[in-house]
């Protein structure tokens, strides 16, 4: 994980002072709450906070949106992760079957919940676009459409949520053949709801991106080489 | 049906718990027919093991009848008569582990998912219990013909293998003295095991007599550390001044002695019990 570095100003003066205020409303409310939601409700309002005070808004540096006058980088609209910007994760895992087949499984989308525990569901609209939400960090649900914006059969797949959704976020996954089966590198790049601060927060309730991707690659894993995944839940215990 | 529950550090309780089902494509469902206490239940009996909860289910050496199969399992069929060695799920890496993640931050690489031993192995569910779900079946359990008795095939399970093992990384040439330290189940495996690789003697060390009568049976030379002044010199003693080949430690954790650390682990283990 690692925080924004370099990044430029993206927000309007006045939406910089409305960030601010509310943020700093809703960090006094979420603590004066002393519950779960309200630590929740405070990591988002800090998050505000920041967003206000330094005039930088991942969400909106990832989506290309400046309300500042002046456009971000076009280059940013091209890549599926860039460089160095909001919660970043790389996990690789090498799987004992040839990138044909796991590309192929990847490829349609909806096959991800099965080994990804915080999806709920993914809905594949056409060729490129597709319909996601989570279960999300501490409860709260998130929802986004994302396009395909760089296929290569076999070897990548890239994509990125649609400008409007409520969690913006970048990825891609890679095959490379390897002399024990095929590596696959994710790369994942996204802006949870309440910014970075609203991930530390997250963190605490143990939902750290970094863990739940590699999570996810072990269950990958053995979904594709023992066609199910490990499972104890609905065994009897003696409680 | 009845199952043996980890109930707390120092408890063991027999409770009714549910009968197991299927879950996964590659279960078996095995009644149990015979099973054993292992010496590492006592590390969780203990509490040396983090990660045990109250009711987890123990055991990880039992055999029994296949009663129900998943649709993935191919090889099996109720009736059968199984072993289902703890070992087996070894093979299949961490990829039995759902709890892999824990292992990993322990020890950097993750061990598989054993039975009844811990939810750091996966938390699976053990075999001292009338029914057992055994994941993976297609590839753990081993088939025994009738006509073999449970006591003959049950320590393939576990106990076997780990004193054949510890003979084989002695690499035995033929005539070769070994000394094994420990004449509990790993020890008499032990020393059955190098006299199987070609040694030419075994002395076992111990201070129990049944044990020690029991690895005399077997053909070792015996020596009971509470009767000689020092084990080292009655070795020497024994091989000419040569001392033996190769050494065996069959004793591990939770061991007796009469030497400062020993007491110091015995206060250790009072302390940390109460």
């Amino acid at each position: 994980m690692e925080l924004a570095s370099h990044a430029k100003r993206n927000v309007g003066n006045s939406e910089r002072w409305i960030s601010i205020v509310g943020g700093a409303a809703m960090t006094a409310y979420g603590l004066a709450r002393r519950s779960k939601g309200g630590l929740t409700l405070a990591g988002l309002g800090g998050a505000l906070l920041w967003r206000g005070a330094t005039g930088v808004c991942p969400v909106y540096k990832a989506a290309g949106i400046s309300t500042n006058g002046h456009t971000t980088e076009e280059t940013d609209r091209q890549v599926s992760v860039p460089y160095g910007k909001g919660i970043r994760v790389e996990k690789s895992v090498t799987v004992n079957a040839p990138p044909e087949q796991l590309y192929a499984f990847w490829r349609n989308f909806e096959n991800l919940p099965r080994f990804m525990d915080h999806l709920e569901m993914v809905h594949v609209i056409d060729s490129k676009r597709s319909q996601w939400r989570t279960k999300g960090p501490a409860g709260i649900k998130a929802e986004w459409e994302a396009e395909i914006i760089n296929e290569v059969p076999n070897e990548l797949i890239g994509w990125r949520s649609i400008d409007g959704s409520n969690v913006h976020n970048a990825g891609s996954v890679h095959f490379t053949p390897r002399a024990h089966g095929t590596e696959v590198r994710v790369l994942l790049r996204y802006d949870p709801p309440g910014g970075v601060l609203g991930a530390a927060f997250a963190k605490l309730f143990g939902e750290d991106p970094d863990h739940q991707v590699k999570e996810e690659l072990r269950r990958f894993k053995q979904l594709v080489e023992t066609g199910e995944v490990a499972t104890t839940e609905g065994q009897p215990t003696g409680r | 049906m009845k199952a043996a529950c980890f109930w707390g550090k120092g408890e063991v309780r027999v409770v009714d718990a549910p009968d197991p089902e299927i879950i996964n494509p590659h279960d078996a469902i095995v009644r149990v027919t015979l099973t054993a206490i292992c010496g590492s239940d006592l590390h969780l009996y203990d509490g040396y093991i983090p990660t045990m909860m109250k009711g987890d289910i123990l055991g990880h050496e039992f055999m029994g009848e296949v009663v129900e199969v998943g649709p993935d399992v191919k090889n099996l069929k109720a009736g059968d008569r199984v072993i289902v060695p703890k070992n087996e799920m070894y093979s299949l890496c961490d990829n039995t582990n759902q709890n892999a993640w824990m292992t990993e931050a322990l020890y950097g690489h993750s061990g598989a998912g054993l039975f009844g031993y811990s939810h750091l192995y996966g938390g699976y569910a053990g075999g001292q219990a009338q029914y057992v779900r055994v994941p993976f079946a297609d590839v753990g359990p081993l088939k025994i013909p009738n006509g073999i008795p449970d006591e003959k095939v049950l320590f393939l399970t576990d106990i076997f293998p780990t004193g054949f093992m510890a003979a084989d990384n002695c690499d035995i040439k033929d005539g070769d003295t070994v000394a094994i330290w420990g004449c509990g189940p790993v020890g008499q495996f032990a020393i059955k095991s190098a006299f199987m690789l070609g040694a030419g003697r075994v002395i076992a060390i111990d201070r129990f007599p049944e044990r020690l009568r029991l690895a005399q049976e077997s053909g070792a030379e015996i020596v009971n550390y509470d009767e000689v002044d020092d084990v080292y010199d009655t070795l020497q003693e024994m091989t000419g001044g040569l001392g033996p080949d190769a050494c065996i430690d069959a004793v591990g954790m939770e061991a007796h002695g009469s030497t400062l650390d020993a007491w110091y682990d015995r206060a250790k283990q009072t302390m940390r019990r109460s």
